[in-house]
């Protein structure tokens, strides 16, 4: 195969990128010569990977993550990694250890996490596509906060093999760009069965997004546009659904009970999964070498208390708590009922309807530095985790704005129906734009 | 209700390395997630779930892999090819 390359300079005000690739090398196919932007915590072989954690500062991964490996094969050019929170864990990209990516629509808010980098780079008009991960919402909060559309999908649905793991059983790669069209294709490239991910199904992505909704049934849950949810927001999303019924959708008011309690068995599930996925960051392998001199405690210590963030550490605690005796019973083992009940809720919904619609987010992106307090940055997670939880796809496409910042509608579907909740999300953006 | 004991025992068994003056700030952050975790409580559902598969693995079979140089060339302390780590006895 002929290989080219092209020239990457962009105008990274935004800090947007860790790492730029200036001429990177492509080949030809579905994708030739698209510069595609790669969040960092994706391993890229021969490319600094850090998951934007000084634990990784210098790591250049020996291989590729099976989605970056199939985006090459159509032809992309990787034109550099980009800024997230530490891996992947925050809801503002403020924190990375290589400082905050800004939000391109107002350079004194966050940009939204962990891939905000990847959101930035889109928004910014920077490259025209990029790769995010979402564990919680990572993908479709920044992309509400910044304007763009992003698909978590169903998972399984694409391989992880590569992705530098923080909670694997909620965690997915999905893609990123400024419309539905993009998304869907770049979803073509990296969906498909991977024998090196054992949670990998044999489900291909082939469609092309159709923007005939007419019947689809539609259901809002309350929660979504309850307690916690800017009115303003409610209000530009309850238009967008508006526009869909006028498409000949049909909604169907609907409830989730178990949002309860979704929120705090995700962050039980995901900080167990961390403590024990970041155990093995302790300078040996990959990162600032450990003190051989020292006692295997004392020597890993030191490594991973000057490596790790604060919210690194915070939840690596609240995840070895979770996990620890006398308190397993409480906490993890709940959790993973409450997990069950919301699945079961979902499923529930979708023997009625096709999909489910509310806000990404229950606010625009907040100002830098305004959610100081870890508890509230959770918070913030409670409309995008029930997703994780039951593994069903959702996209965030771009309905309105409020205080000139843009807002997401949210639109979720039954497992393994990625192809439905893009053709929701086109026949919105199709209508909006006439 | 988290002690600042509690959270220096943790963080000794997460190998995370806690300063005596970050235990404050930690436990008081950790007391205030705990205790929106208690939500859980109130959980109802028997716990089991049924899955369709278990165990997706493939046959034990060896296949190409990184070479040693590529494996060990991300170790801050190496020895003849080998990954060097700290003293275990």
């Amino acid at each position: 195969m002929a290989v080219h390359t092209i020239s990457f300079e962009p105008d990274d005000r935004y800090n947007a990128f860790l790492k730029v690739c200036a001429k990177p090398s492509h080949g030809e196919g579905k994708l030739t010569g698209i510069a595609v932007a790669v969040k960092d915590n994706i391993s890229t072989q021969g490319i600094e990977t850090t998951c934007a954690s000084k634990i990784l500062k210098g790591y250049i991964p020996p291989y590729d993550a099976h989605a970056v490996g199939l985006i090459k094969a159509t032809g992309a050019a990787v034109a550099g990694k980009t800024n997230m929170d530490e891996f992947g864990m925050g809801t503002s990209t403020e924190n990375s250890a290589f400082g905050p990516t800004l939000n391109p629509c107002d350079t004194g808010r966050v940009p939204g996490g962990s891939s905000g980098g990847s959101a930035a780079a889109v928004a910014a008009g920077m490259v025209r596509m990029a790769l995010g991960t979402d564990t919680g919402g990572s993908i479709r909060c920044p992309a509400a906060f910044c304007g763009i559309v992003g698909l978590k999908p169903t998972y399984g649905r694409v391989s992880r093999y590569g992705l530098i793991a923080y909670a694997n059983s909620l965690e997915t790669i999905g893609p990123m760009a400024k419309n539905v069209a993009d998304v869907s294709l770049l979803m073509s490239v990296i969906a498909g069965h991977d024998r090196k991910d054992t949670t990998s199904y044999n489900k291909p992505y082939t469609h092309t997004p159709s923007a005939d909704i007419k019947g689809l049934r539609i259901g809002i849950p309350e929660e979504y546009f309850g307690k916690g949810v800017d009115p303003e927001v409610a209000s530009v999303v309850r238009k967008a659904i508006g526009r869909l019924e006028e498409l000949g959708a049909v909604t169907v008011p609907c409830s989730i009970p178990s949002m309860e309690y979704a929120l705090a068995a995700y962050y039980v599930i995901c900080t167990s999964e961390a403590s024990s996925n970041l155990a093995r960051f302790d300078g040996v392998r990959y990162g600032p070498a450990a003190d051989t001199k020292k006692s295997w405690h004392a020597a890993y210590q030191d490594v991973r208390k000057q490596g790790f963030g604060p919210e690194v550490r915070r939840r690596i605690m609240l995840g070895t708590f979770a996990l620890s005796s006398g308190y397993y019973g409480k906490y993890y083992a709940k959790a993973q009922i409450a997990r069950e009940n919301v699945r079961k809720d979902f499923t529930r919904l979708f023997s009625n309807v096709d999909v489910l619609c509310g806000p990404t987010m229950p606010t625009i992106a907040f100002k830098l530095g305004e959610k100081s307090d870890p508890l509230s940055m959770y918070l913030s997670d409670i409309l995008t985790v029930p997703v994780n939880l039951a593994g069903i796809p959702a996209i965030s496409v771009p309905c309105g704005k409020v205080q000139g910042m843009p807002v997401g509608l949210q639109v979720m579907g039954r497992q393994f129906e990625d192809e439905r909740v893009i053709d929701v999300a086109y026949a919105y953006e199709q209508a909006v734009k006439q | 209700m988290v002690t600042e004991k509690d959270v220096e025992h943790i963080g000794e068994l997460a190998d995370i390395g806690i300063d005596t003056a970050e235990l404050a700030t930690f436990t008081g952050q950790f007391n205030a997630i705990v205790e929106y975790f208690d939500v859980l409580d109130r959980v109802q559902g028997d716990g089991a779930v049924a899955r369709d598969l278990y165990n997706v693995l493939r046959d034990d079979i060896v296949e190409p892999s990184l070479s040693q140089d590529e494996a060990t060339r991300n170790a801050g302390a190496q020895e003849d090819g080998f990954i060097k780590a700290p003293r275990v006895m």
